[in-house]
């Protein structure tokens, strides 16, 4: 009589331990299933036992489901995976698919994958050959670019982070001059040092660069145009000036409505068109221009709604003050209308980071480029699931970095109203 | 007099300069390209028009949706491109829709594995650049696939293999009457919604509309084909030999894996926008809003309905259509597998033929101009209707 109650607190004794052995049987046998391959409900007939985790669980979690049980922890548990018989099906099946999921991915990335050799000849496992990863490690980060001048690069990327480390802990009077040093002089520093061509250095042609550091000269150069363009394009389009006005929408309207893909193809066999004839001008910098006017639009428009959401007294307040237009929108508009936008321009920052691999279309080949080139080498085939799913991660860290970057900034920055 | 005449005259000459500068430096620019272009085309010996169009293109395309082979012109290669775009834009966005509700409802899941799942699903998916996850599933998932002999069987009549889902074709005897059925029971619909809603709003009266118009739906077609002659068979893909070790499908209809992989990657990458921003258009419908409707008695059905549903879309499509208007442009993309969509047949292909990169890239660039400016006029004119009327 009391078995088939309804579970409640009277028979929590007894409905409780029931349940909680019937869920653990049955993650016990997926769990079993799974890893070691074993069919612990062979014995039953093939439909049964198949589908007996399910049943068994289900069971299991329609017994635990006791409403004001007084046990914390089991009601936290049922709120929150096991409110309703819905809930404990869905509940169930995630952890069926994560538990099945496990071994195949342990499997391939760790467990049957080889880490040692130098040649595709030595993996011979079925699980992920990351000797092609180490192989060719060099060229996925700095590309063509000859192995006895990578220093540059390396030197240039650390003067740069040693800058912007210093730059947090100095105060902030000094912070000023490192960041102006950091956007108007060392970039040319920086990129002269991997160029080369003058003291002493070799000249590197800039279709040697490549792999993942030609991803971050890109996207450093990119965001550091696309935001004073895209600043005074959302300035543009707010003025009361209609020539300025309209050439500022056309020119937004221009590149947002077009794939970036296409811009690119115009950089590279349509713009030399509009040169005079012999004029030539570098690959990487027609990239350059053709990915910073287009983020510079979509950057354009995020300061625009920053712009928007300013209050009208804002503006008449410093009017009133005698500023000019651009003591007004230096001092007073931009400062609180940037602010406001901080999660667009990161998004905005971030598609461009995403949109770098696209150069391949010019021939220029960064990380996942590299990764093209390499898996179609005739001593490398087949590795292409290895190079994939190592740029992704790689990318994936960068932007997730970013992503977490900017909320923190956004709190940091956020002042209350 | 004199002198307050000449401020305004100094005020339009201050803002005169500015702009006058602009447009001259604007017009100069272009004149400077013009110019270049006409003397560098001059040089090659050829001359700016678009009578290329009608010439004959002589190259085939992989995968087409309509008549074409190396006879037709350029014209009708760019209508294949352009179609082909449409055809992974459209399943794209089928699926990313589908996929973002999904998702973005999950993450409001009170089930706490679920909400997790769904959260990491759009961390991830999110944060890889889009063109590393159609090389992933291109390069690397699809080409796991198996021979067409040992193709993945779905009950005999579809087959997914390494050269591309082969899935039965459907040959349809009387097609025109059935989809005059069909949109005769959608404006039926349309009109029974209209009646019901004005019973609702007179007389308070409810009608069962969604029975109505779902057996609407379904029974007229139906009498087509009991009575009208429509018909429907199916023509399964059905393995052929070719040589001893070469094997293939014959009949049905084969999904190129360029496709396969494009449509796979846009939809899951985009349907991880579509997800935030259905979170978002959920979460910004007040609480109050459910509390006061339930007030009045409305029920679970009834608040989801006709309070939570029209105030969360108002929210939700906006940004989602600008994610439609964004998968459409991504689906650009696709020229680095090669599939055929309108940048790799005519801003690759055709331009390589014809040298004509000035004419050409503008056609593409325009094509996709007119889509954009065409959908955000929409939104311009949707906006202002869900605008809410304040009095």
């Amino acid at each position: 009589m009391n078995l088939i109650a309804k579970p409640s607190k009277e028979n929590i004794k007894t409905y409780v331990p029931i349940g909680f052995s019937l869920i653990f049987l049955s993650l016990i046998d997926v769990f079993a299933n799974a890893f070691f391959n074993l069919n612990l409900m062979a014995f039953l007939p093939s439909q049964l036992s198949y589908f007996l985790p399910l049943i068994l669980g289900f069971i299991g979690f329609y017994l635990i489901r006791i409403e004001f049980s007084g046990v914390r922890h089991l009601d936290l548990l049922n709120k929150n995976i096991n409110s309703n018989n819905f809930n404990a099906l869905l509940t169930l099946f995630t952890i069926f698919i994560i538990l099945k999921s496990i071994p195949p991915m342990l499997n391939w990335f760790i467990l049957d994958a080889n880490f040692i050799g130098n040649s595709k000849d030595d993996c011979t496992g079925d699980g992920a050959c990351w000797v092609f990863i180490k192989v060719w490690f060099n060229r996925f980060m700095y590309g063509l670019y000859p192995d006895t001048e990578q220093w540059r690069i390396n030197t240039a990327f650390l003067i740069l982070f040693v800058i912007v480390g210093i730059s947090f802990f100095v105060s902030e009077k000094l912070k000023k001059y490192f960041i102006l040093f950091l956007v108007f002089i060392y970039p040319f520093i920086g990129i002269k040092l991997i160029s080369g061509g003058s003291f002493g250095l070799e000249y590197v042609e800039s279709a040697a660069w490549g792999g993942l550091s030609l991803t971050f000269i890109i996207s450093a150069f990119a965001i550091l145009f696309c935001f004073p363009i895209g600043v005074f394009l959302a300035l543009g389009r707010r003025s009361s000036l209609p020539a300025i006005r309209y050439i500022s929408i056309g020119f937004i309207e221009l590149w947002r409505g077009v794939p970036l893909i296409t811009v690119l193809f115009m950089s590279a066999v349509m713009f030399p068109m509009f040169l005079p004839d012999g004029t030539f001008i570098d690959k990487l910098i027609r990239v350059l221009i053709a990915i910073t006017l287009f983020e510079a639009a979509y950057m354009a428009e995020v300061v625009r709604g920053g712009l928007q959401a300013l209050p009208k007294g804002q503006y008449e307040a410093a009017k009133s003050l005698g500023m000019g237009y651009w003591r007004m929108n230096a001092l007073i508009i931009l400062p609180q209308a940037l602010k406001l936008v901080i999660p667009g321009i990161a998004n905005t920052l971030l598609a461009l980071v995403k949109d770098t691999p696209l150069i391949f279309v010019v021939g220029l080949m960064e990380l996942a480029g590299m990764i093209g080139l390499a898996k179609t080498n005739p001593k490398w085939l087949g590795m292409a699931m290895e190079g994939y799913v190592f740029a992704g991660l790689v990318f994936w860290v960068i932007c997730y970095a970013m992503s977490r970057y900017s909320q923190n900034l956004e709190k940091k920055l956020s002042t209350e109203r | 007099m004199i002198f307050k005449k000449l401020n305004i005259e100094n005020k339009k000459v201050r803002d005169l300069i500015p702009q006058a500068i602009t447009v001259l430096a604007l017009l100069s620019v272009i004149i400077y390209f013009a110019t270049n272009a006409q003397i560098n085309m001059g040089n090659r010996g050829i001359s700016f028009g678009f009578g290329f169009l009608n010439q004959e293109a002589s190259f085939d395309i992989t995968f087409s949706m309509i008549e074409y082979d190396g006879s037709h012109s350029y014209g009708r290669a760019f209508l294949v491109g352009l179609l082909n775009t449409i055809l992974v834009s459209a399943i794209g966005i089928f699926f990313a829709t589908i996929a973002g509700v999904i998702v973005g409802v999950s993450r409001l899941s009170d089930n706490y594995l679920i909400a997790k799942v769904a959260e990491w699903y759009v961390e991830i998916f999110r944060n890889i650049p889009l063109i590393l996850q159609i090389f992933f599933w291109y390069f690397a998932a699809l080409r796991a696939l198996p021979l067409p002999e040992n193709g993945i069987s779905f009950n005999d009549i579809s087959f997914l293999t390494i050269k591309g889902w082969y899935v039965p074709k459907f040959i349809w005897t009387n097609f025109n009457i059935f989809l005059l059925s069909v949109i005769a029971s959608l404006i039926a619909i349309y009109f029974i919604n209209s009646y019901a809603t004005k019973q609702r709003e007179q007389f308070g009266k409810q009608l069962p509309t969604t029975t109505i118009s779902l057996s609407t739906l379904i029974l007229l077609p139906l009498i087509t084909f009991l009575f009208l002659g429509v018909s429907l068979t199916f023509e399964y893909p059905v393995l052929k030999q070719l040589s001893p070790t070469v094997y293939t499908y014959e009949g049905g209809v084969s999904i190129i894996p360029e496709l396969i992989a494009l449509a796979l990657a846009l939809s899951m990458y985009t349907a991880t926008f579509i997800a935030e921003n259905v979170r978002a258009g959920i979460l910004g419908v007040g609480k109050g809003q459910k509390e006061a409707a339930a007030s009045i008695g409305l029920n679970k059905s009834q608040i989801l309905k006709l309070v939570v549903m029209p105030q969360a879309l108002r929210i939700i499509i906006p940004p989602t259509t600008n994610q439609y208007l964004n998968l459409t442009k991504n689906s650009s993309l696709a020229a680095a597998i090669a599939y055929p969509d309108i940048v790799l047949v005519f801003a690759g292909t055709a331009l390589m033929q014809t040298g004509r990169a000035i004419e050409i890239i503008s056609i593409t660039m325009l094509t996709y101009l007119t889509l954009s400016i065409s959908i955000s006029i929409f939104m311009n004119w949707y906006n202002k209707k869900m605008a809410i009327k304040e009095k």
